[in-house]
Parts: structure tokens; sequence; C-alpha cells
């Protein structure tokens, strides 16, 4: 086995704020301070890059002096909250942008997918952007005409081929544009985040489709997602990156581990959030307990309070319930079992309640989602919140399962109705 | 330090570090890039004509109304010389020629911000997008090139006095002249937008101008001795004079001057293809 990337001190500085004013004078400053052999004076080394705290100077160190070696046929998959550095990181390895200190050593191919369909032109029919967008990724024409009726395979859309794409669905928008990628011969394949989108199915066949370049063709894959399950399923290593420097990296089980346990629960989230339409002013989750800890024995009772400031038409206001491994568990919404669809102008407080001895214990992510449905989303991340819960019982204990990781008993229900004497 | 560099470079298939020296162009990527070049070349011409009632008339539309208007405003009301050629055919060939290189430098000048999604997703050589841009005006040049013959052919055919000239063999030259000029121009001026946006703004009527400061509307000849050699200061006038001096006989040509262009194109050529690849490792953090 050898090194198929060697990434040595590696840092990426950012400029906060404008970049518009003032900066003749500021790069005239640095200029000279190059000239003279002088350190880059807007820069301090060292600085984290920790978006809740104001910082001295407006530059952060996105990525900082982050050093580690990628074997060849790895499936790495690289995990951190957002802001952590990930996307820069891939950034910087698919030559968008430069370094500003450090190298990257790479030895082979890299195809980087940071989005799928770049340079799609929608007027163009399938075929034409199969072709434009395969030399985009770096396929010469011969190699892609090789491999066309795969790819159209793949995606599964031979029907539609020879019609602009600007008539696809999404859906199939999506299938075509990861087909093509799918298909690039490179020894490295670099992953963002593109399975979000798409189908269930299909993103299972991406998945499928990325562990067979990993394990079969003993292609190295690097891997970016917030779905913690798919990252553990397809990664035989791991990175955690925690404010732009490198927290661990070893199997992708540590990672996983270290990462779930940085994680702190929030339970309160006050300020305004939103549009000229509707805003956030507070969420909250509490119980019916008297004490800070939660148990699973209480009610959980989740809080939103927004105000109404137009009149609008349909509003979706709800949530979804997240794992500590960022798997989905429940969506829900205030309109879902009664005909509420709209809120008049006002302020309101909007309840929702987790009956006792539904979730196991654990650590859960509230994302709030109010929406103006098929419109737009209202409310910003910063919003969300996330709960603890642990048993003073044995019910609600969560008992681990080796073998099956992720999805382990995460619900309790109290289900039990009666134990019926038959005879 | 050298043996030790040679080893790397050949466990290496690519180091991507800081700060790369600006003479390493990568032309041996644009190289193996050259499919997509021609994939770009196809998507312009494709996507322009989509969708619309007259498809590539459109291509004949601009020059044609444009000289119709300068036949009428500089010829029928300012009576300016046109070196005794029938004022259409003289119009024509100006515009023909300045509408390549003006629209070489105007879409080379935003290749950066109007591609900033793709170049932050993917890499492939920078230098590729403006060349598509310079190919793809190449096409619509041929176009109204054609449109330019024909006028010519009618012309000829009512006995117009213009004699075409041996000169008409730097054809060639004249044009890919004109492509160096507008590409070199273009990318100094795009590299400096993805920070002073404010050049944007500049190009848009300097190009007007600049316009007026060569010979498309007036012959050199016909210019005030006092500013004459201002005019001819413009690399971009011996071009255009070159260009009608091949074709309909007319026009001030003489060797020196095309030198002089010719050198003005190189030096624009070589900062360009220094400045954007300088520009282009880090412009994605400033766009």
């Amino acid at each position: 086995m050898s090194t198929a990337i060697k990434v040595e001190n590696l840092s990426k500085a950012y400029q906060l704020g404008t970049i518009g004013t003032g900066t003749l004078s500021r790069d005239l400053e640095r200029w000279f301070a190059k000239v003279r052999g002088k350190e880059d004076p807007f820069m301090t080394i060292g600085e984290a890059n920790d978006r809740s705290v104001k910082g001295a100077s407006d530059i952060v160190l996105s990525l900082n002096n982050i050093s580690f070696d990628i074997q060849q046929g790895d499936a790495v998959g690289i995990i951190g909250r957002n802001g952590a550095g990930k996307s820069t990181l891939l950034k910087l390895l698919s030559r968008v942008t430069s370094p500003t200190t450090g190298s990257i050593k790479v030895k082979g191919r890299i195809a980087s997918l940071l989005e799928v369909g770049t340079g799609f032109h929608p007027e163009l029919t399938g075929r034409e952007n199969i072709f434009l967008n395969g030399a985009i990724l770096g396929m010469r024409k011969k190699e892609i005409k090789r491999k066309f009726d795969e790819i159209v395979d793949f995606a599964g859309v031979e029907r539609y081929i020879d019609t602009p794409v600007k008539r696809y669905s999404s859906g199939m928008y999506v299938r075509l544009a990861f087909a093509v990628a799918a298909h690039l011969e490179s020894e490295i394949l670099i992953v963002d985040e593109v399975l979000a989108v798409g189908d269930a199915e299909f993103q299972k066949k991406c998945l499928g489709k990325m562990g067979e370049v990993s394990k079969g063709e003993g292609r190295t894959v690097l891997f970016v997602s917030h779905n913690i399950s798919s990252v553990r399923n397809l990664c035989t290593t791991g990175l955690l990156l925690v404010n732009g420097s490198l927290k661990a990296a070893s199997t992708v089980n540590n990672v996983i581990n270290e990462y779930v346990s940085t994680k702190k629960s929030s339970l309160v989230w006050e300020g305004r959030n939103g549009d000229d339409a509707i805003v956030i002013t507070k969420t909250f989750i509490s119980t019916n307990n008297k004490t800070e800890a939660f148990f699973t024995s209480d009610e959980i009772i989740i809080t939103i309070n927004l105000e109404i400031l137009q009149n609008l038409g349909e509003i979706g206001v709800g949530f979804n319930i997240l794992s500590s491994e960022h798997s989905p568990l429940a969506r829900i919404f205030f309109n879902d079992y009664n005909d509420l669809n709209t809120l008049a102008i006002g302020k309101y407080e909007i309840i929702f309640t987790i009956p006792s001895y539904s979730l196991a214990s654990g650590s859960y992510e509230v994302v709030f989602d109010i929406s103006l449905p098929g419109i737009k989303k209202v409310n910003s991340d910063k919003v969300n919140l996330g709960f603890e819960l642990s048993s003073e019982s044995l019910i609600g204990n969560r008992y681990y399962n080796e073998n099956v990781p992720g999805f382990n008993s995460l619900f309790r229900p109290n289900w039990f109705t009666v134990a019926n004497k038959l005879q | 330090m050298n043996e030790k560099l040679t080893i790397s470079n050949q466990e290496w298939d690519l180091e991507i570090k800081p700060q790369n020296s600006a003479f390493d162009l990568h032309l041996s990527d644009v190289w193996k890039y050259r499919d997509l070049l021609g994939l770009l070349v196809r998507r312009d011409f494709v996507s322009f004509y989509k969708q619309t009632i007259l498809g590539p008339i459109w291509f004949f539309v601009q020059p044609l109304v444009t000289t119709i208007m300068f036949t009428f405003i500089f010829g029928g009301l300012a009576k300016i010389s046109t070196d005794k050629l029938p004022p259409p055919l003289f119009y024509m060939a100006g515009i023909t020629a300045w509408n390549y290189f003006a629209d070489c430098l105007t879409k080379t000048s935003t290749v950066f911000r109007d591609n900033a999604d793709i170049f932050g997703k993917v890499y492939f050589p920078r230098l590729i997008m403006p060349l598509s841009i310079v190919l793809s005006n190449l096409v619509r040049f041929g176009v109204q090139f054609l449109l330019f013959l024909l006028v010519m052919a009618y012309y000829a055919f009512h006995g117009a006095a213009f004699h075409p000239t041996w000169a008409i063999a730097l054809f060639p030259v004249v044009v890919i002249l004109m492509a160096a000029m507008g590409l070199g121009a273009g990318m100094i001026i795009s590299a400096m937008t993805t920070k002073y946006r404010d050049l944007a703004f500049l190009l848009a009527f300097g190009v007007q101008l600049l316009m007026y400061a060569t010979t498309v509307i007036y012959p050199l000849s016909a210019a005030p001795p006092k500013y004459r050699w201002l005019i001819a200061a413009n690399p971009m006038t011996e071009l255009i004079e070159t260009f009608r001096y091949g074709f309909l006989g007319t026009g001030s040509f003489n060797w020196p001057a095309l030198g002089y262009s010719t050198l003005a194109t190189i030096v624009f050529l070589f900062l360009g293809t220094i400045i954007f690849n300088k520009v282009e490792k880090s412009f994605v953090d400033t766009v």
C-alpha cells in the first residue's frame, strides 16, 4: 500500500467582511511587507476559525496547519460541524483555490465532485451535456464516447437523451450529472455531499457505486457528508475537523465517536430570525419535570415563538428530529393532522409535545423547518436545538449493537397494552 | 537539493503549493483539455440561437443595422470621407473587423465573473475559457465576414470602384492579431475586475470610445494631422487599415505600423496570460 495523498502543514486564510473598499492601500501594504520579506501584516497565524467568537483580526484561517496522509484505496470520511473547514479542504484538494501555506502532493488523477452537473447548460440536450460535463471534469471525448451507453444506462434517462435538460425533472438532472461523474476514470475521487439530492433509490445507487469504487476498484475516495451513518457505511478511515484544525485521524468508528462526544446540547435560542413576513423570536425545549436533565420518562416540549407580519398563504411550521449520527428520525408539522394551514398576523407560540417513552436515551438534534411551502425556507440553522435524554429506569436504555451501527433502538415507545393470562 | 527535487517529481503526479511561478502557464494542461475547448465553442454557438425564431440570422442583423445607421449618420449627415469608397462597404469593413475585437475584449473581460460558479466547483485550466470565447467569436466573425463578402460582391457587380490588393493575404494575420489583442487586454481587465469591479463599468463605455479612436468610421487619411499620431498610436488602427487595404484597396497600410501593432499585441497577450494565470489561483476567494 502506498500513499496517495500527502498533505503537509496546510493552511488557508480567508478575509472576512467586504473586500472592496480600501483594499488597494491594504494590498500595497501587504505587497510592501512581502517585498521586504516580512510576514503578512494582516494574517495572525494561530487564530482559530470559531465563527461564534469574534476574533481580533478580520482574516481567519479556515484551515490551520493540517498534515495527514491518505493511503491508496482508502475510503476517507471527512466530518466536522458547519464551518470546520471541510469544504475548504476539498476545494484545495480539487485545485479550485490554492493554499496560503503548505503543500498537497498527489499521486494519480483526481476527479472531484463538489457539485453535480457543473457546467450543465439548460438549452443543450442530455447527450450534449454528457460530453460537455465529462470534458469539464477532465475526460477526453473518446473516453466519454466509450462510456456513453454505460452513463445513460446508469442514469436511466434513455428516453430523454435528446431533450434539452431544462425539460428534465430535477431528479433526472441529478441522476444524469452523477452518472457522468461516477464514470470518471480517476485514481482519486472527491465527493462533497452531492448525495443530499435525488430520491432514496438513487441515493442508494450512488452510495453503492461509491462503495464499489473504493472497495472493488481500489480507488481512493474522499467523502464529506453530514450524514454520519453513510460515512460509517462507506468509509474505512476518518478525519475530524474542528474549527479548521485536525482533531482526529483514525478509523472511521473512532473518529465518529470523537465527533459525537464533542457536541453540546442547546436547549434555547432567542433572537430574531426570518424575513419581512415571518420572524422567529425564540425556540426552546423543556420538559414537564422540574430538573435540568431530560429523562425518557418525560414529555418533551418543543416550542417555537414566532411573529407573523403579513397575511400569508399556506405556511409550514415544524421540525425534524435527527439522531446523534444525523439520521433523520421524524419530520413533524403543525398542520399534519388538522386543517390549520395558515396564521393571521400576530404573535404565536407553537407547541409540540413528544410523549414520554418515545425516544431512547441519547442525544438528538431538532432541526426546525419554518417555510412557505414550495416557495422558501424562512429560518436559518441558528435556531436549531439539541437535547440529551437519559434514562432513570431501565426503560429507554439504549442497547448498542456493534453490528448495526446508527439505528439501534432509538425508539422505545410504550406500546405494551396488557398481559392476559389465557389459561 | 536539486537531486531531491527530481526524486519527488518522479514520485508525485501533482503538487499543489501556494505560489507557483508566474511563468508556469500549464500549457500542457490546456492541450490535454482541448476537447473541452471544442465543446465549449459548440455550446456557445448552439445555445445562442436556441429558442429564437431567426436563429443564426441574428448574427447578420447587428452589423447590417449598424452599417445602415453609420451610412445615414456619418456618411449622410456628417459627410465624413470614406476614401471614395461606397459608404456602406467602407463602414461594414470597419464594423466587421472592429466587432470581432470588441466582442473578444468585452466577453473575455467578464470571464471570471461569468464563470464563477463553474470555476468555484471544478478545476480545469482556466485559460480554456477565454480561449473558447475567442474561438466562439471567430465563428460569429466568420458569419459576419461572409455577409461582408456578399455586400462586396453586390458592389462589384454594380461596378463600384474598389480593388482588392495583395495585402488580402495578410487577412489571417490580421484576424489572429485582433483575437490575440482582444484576448490579452480582456484577460488583464478580467483579472483586475475580480478585485475592483469599477473596471467593468469603465470598460462598457471605454470600448465605445475606443471605437471612435480607431479608424472604423473614418479613414486615417481624413484624421486631422494634429491628432493623427494619437490615432495611429492605437494598435487597433493599423489592423483595421490593413483589413480595409487588403479587401478594398484604400487605407494607409505600412509595414512599420503593422510591426508596431504586432509588438503591442504580443505585449498585451504576454502580460494578460501572466496576470490571468496569477489571479486564477485565488480569485475564487475574492470574486
